[in-house]
């Protein structure tokens, strides 16, 4: 049986990934902002016996080329053969989506048109006659809410009794005048306040003091509320991992495998494993969650309307505070979700300083840091979670000042404009939150995690092991990296721990810890005061920690981001430079800190 | 009267007389600033810059400089 291809095409946010979702059963995230699909996806479903391919297409406004989503979806729609296009549209504000169908139906005649989000429009007592509408744009359509799983049999029948029409649609000249005619006759508000509320919300949320403070004190909320819930189930983690040591020695020792096998699983492979798990598991199980709920509840918008005079001032845009937002979950994720900057200098503003702002991966071992040597190990949880909020102010102040740099040297330019829409406030759906943060970040990202690690972990072993004239090779490195190491007030050790973690930035800090832990016959490390203990007597003062934090917040992307880069900028040389950027900056600000603490 | 977009106050509305020739313009027209379309300016980012205008039941935000090539009639109240 052939397969028939159908393509989804519709204006941003208007839930053509939640249609997608629903007949696929595939599950891709739906966010609650502009650009959040940002590539095609593919999807098979089965619908009376009949087979479907259907391509999900990021939202567009037009198809009038302005931007590489518009540019993509047009080049699809005209080159792509496919049965049927369905234009989705938003039943809250149909005139502009209605644009976009009439454009696409310039295109291609075989179109059925999905009113989506009814029960949203419902609610703000907009109501729409359906089949004037039909009669009207000469096509079938369906009235739906893909979140309230309502219209789906309607839309699947829609599709199987397709049929072609005969001719193609006569050319329109004024497709807006036409969109507002046909939206004129169609649709009725029979409450012109429907928004009163939301605007009462965004009042508050883009207040001069309250918004700001709000933004602010939200931040703080989430990594309180990750720190505080995060530390009781690490450690569990911990003792868990170190319990099972044993058997795991001794079921290993029942195999036939030589002795040097044995050790390096356990002592390599297993302990960088555990130590990965327990410190990253529980923290992301905690931050995604929490942060998805903002991005459906609509917020992520709001931070770059707010944030957007900071970023015009250096020549960029406020876009890119949202970008930055999503580099908080991870720097690759960061990187991709720029595609919803329209300016290619600015895109590439936002690429290069993406990973500047830490990632899930490394707010642990900030936040152990920070514990042990500034705020103390007994201090509060909500002070740590403020702790880290200053870190990331600090990181957001160096984004702003390199983000003008660049556009005064390499990437100079005007500022150009800037455009974003504030979506409608929509309550998030916990399934949805859940089955994100699970299964397509913290999975993903832990998975990994996980895969870095047991390279590293037999890297580091094999270091520690092999000896060259009785002394390890290990040695040897850390002497070599410790005259660097100790320019920037730091070590040997930590210098190659960054070098070896490369891959993932989760793994710095166990990889630390192996070095300095190979002299000693201390092996575990399930408390901060034996975390504490073991840096402090391996030199580590105030000086290295405040060096670390900066270090680990400016040295290079992880593997994974570096070949994000080099996939969305498609070239060498910019990712070279988004390499070597964080690096200049890293090394003069440990230097002169360095220089600083000598002085005084 | 005619002013420029972004001389609107917050609650007040105009009609679109005039989009003036730009990098904008075409952006303008797709998400809704058409002639003849009712615009209401309805919030200030913090920084007094960008500011929401409701357009056709939809919240776009622009910058001062870009409002200022959009021409509005003002309504009364």
């Amino acid at each position: 049986m052939n397969s028939k291809t159908i393509i989804l095409a519709g204006n941003p946010n208007v839930g053509k990934s939640s249609i997608f979702n629903n007949l696929t059963n595939k599950h891709q995230h739906t966010g609650n902002w502009t650009g959040k699909t940002v590539e095609i996806a593919e999807g098979d479903f089965k619908c009376n016996n009949q087979n479907y391919h259907i391509y999900d297409l990021p939202g567009t406004y037009s198809l009038n080329f302005h931007s590489e989503e518009e540019r993509v979806a047009a080049d699809f729609i005209k080159t792509t053969y496919h049965d049927v296009t369905i234009v989705v549209c938003d039943a809250t504000c149909l005139e502009r989506n209605l644009y976009l169908a009439l454009q696409i139906m310039q295109l291609t005649p075989k179109v059925i048109v999905c009113i989506n989000l009814i029960d949203e429009a419902q609610k703000k007592q907009i109501f729409i006659n359906f089949s004037k509408l039909s009669k009207m744009l000469q096509v079938p359509v369906i009235p739906m809410s893909a979140r309230k799983n309502y219209g789906f049999n309607e839309l699947k029948e829609a599709i199987n009794n397709y049929q072609k029409p005969e001719k193609t649609f006569e050319k329109i000249t004024d497709i807006a005048q036409k969109a507002k005619e046909i939206t004129e006759s169609t649709v009725i508000y029979q409450n012109q306040n429907y928004d009163a509320k939301e605007r009462k919300i965004d009042r508050i949320l883009t207040h001069k003091f309250w918004g700001l403070l709000t933004m602010f004190a939200l931040f703080l909320l989430i990594f309180w509320l990750t720190i505080s819930a995060a530390n009781y189930p690490s450690s569990l983690l911990f003792k868990m991992f170190n319990n099972l040591t044993p058997y795991l020695t001794k079921f290993l020792n029942i195999l036939p495998l030589p002795d040097f096998l044995v050790d390096l699983m356990i002592n390599g492979i297993y302990k960088v494993l555990s130590w990965v798990v327990s410190v990253m598991l529980p923290p992301m199980a905690i931050f995604f969650p929490l942060f998805t709920i903002l991005e459906d509840l609509g917020y992520l918008p709001r931070i770059a309307f707010c944030l957007d005079k900071c970023f015009k001032k250096c020549r960029s845009c406020g876009k890119q505070a949202l970008t930055m937002c999503m580099g908080f979950g991870c720097n690759a994720v960061g990187v991709t979700t720029t595609r919803i900057i329209d300016s290619k200098r600015e895109r590439l503003i936002a690429i290069l300083t993406n990973s500047f702002v830490p990632c899930n991966g490394r707010f642990p071992t900030l936040i152990s840091l920070l514990s042990i040597f500034i705020i103390g190990l007994n201090a509060s949880s909500l002070l740590s979670a403020l702790g880290l909020t200053v870190i990331i102010v600090f990181a957001i102040l160096i984004t702003l000042l390199i983000s003008y740099i660049l556009s005064k040297t390499i990437l100079k330019g005007e500022k150009s404009a800037f455009t974003i829409e504030l979506p409608p406030y929509r309550s998030p759906n916990l399934k949805n939150i859940l089955t994100h943060s699970f299964r397509d970040r913290i999975y993903k990202i832990l998975k990994r995690a996980i895969s870095c690690s047991i390279p590293a972990g037999i890297i580091i072993w094999l270091l520690l092991n092999i000896s060259l004239d009785n002394i390890p090779v290990i040695n040897y490195l850390v002497n070599l990296l410790n005259p660097l190491g100790n320019l920037i007030g730091l070590d040997g050790a930590i210098i190659l721990a960054f070098i070896l973690g490369l891959p993932a930035n989760e793994i710095i800090m166990p990889i630390i810890l192996m070095i300095y832990l190979a002299s000693s016959n201390l092996i575990e490390v399930n408390e901060l005061s034996a975390l504490k203990d073991i840096l402090i007597n391996n030199g580590w003062t105030i000086l290295t920690c405040i060096n670390f934090i900066i270090l680990s917040l400016f040295h290079y992307p992880c593997a994974t981001t570096i070949l994000t880069i080099k996939k969305e900028t498609n070239s060498t040389k910019w990712t070279l430079i988004s390499i070597i950027i964080p690096l200049i900056i890293g090394i003069s600000l440990c230097l002169l800190i360095k220089l600083l603490f000598n002085i005084f | 009267m005619i002013i420029p977009l972004n001389k609107l106050k917050i609650g007040q509305k105009g009609i679109i007389k005039n989009i003036e020739p730009g990098p904008l313009e075409d952006r303008f027209y797709d998400l809704g600033f058409t002639k003849e379309a009712i615009v209401e300016c309805v919030l200030k980012s913090p920084f007094n810059d960008p500011t929401a205008y409701k357009i056709k039941g939809t919240l776009i935000a622009i910058r001062e400089e870009d409002a200022a090539t959009i021409k509005v009639g003002v309504m009364d109240e």
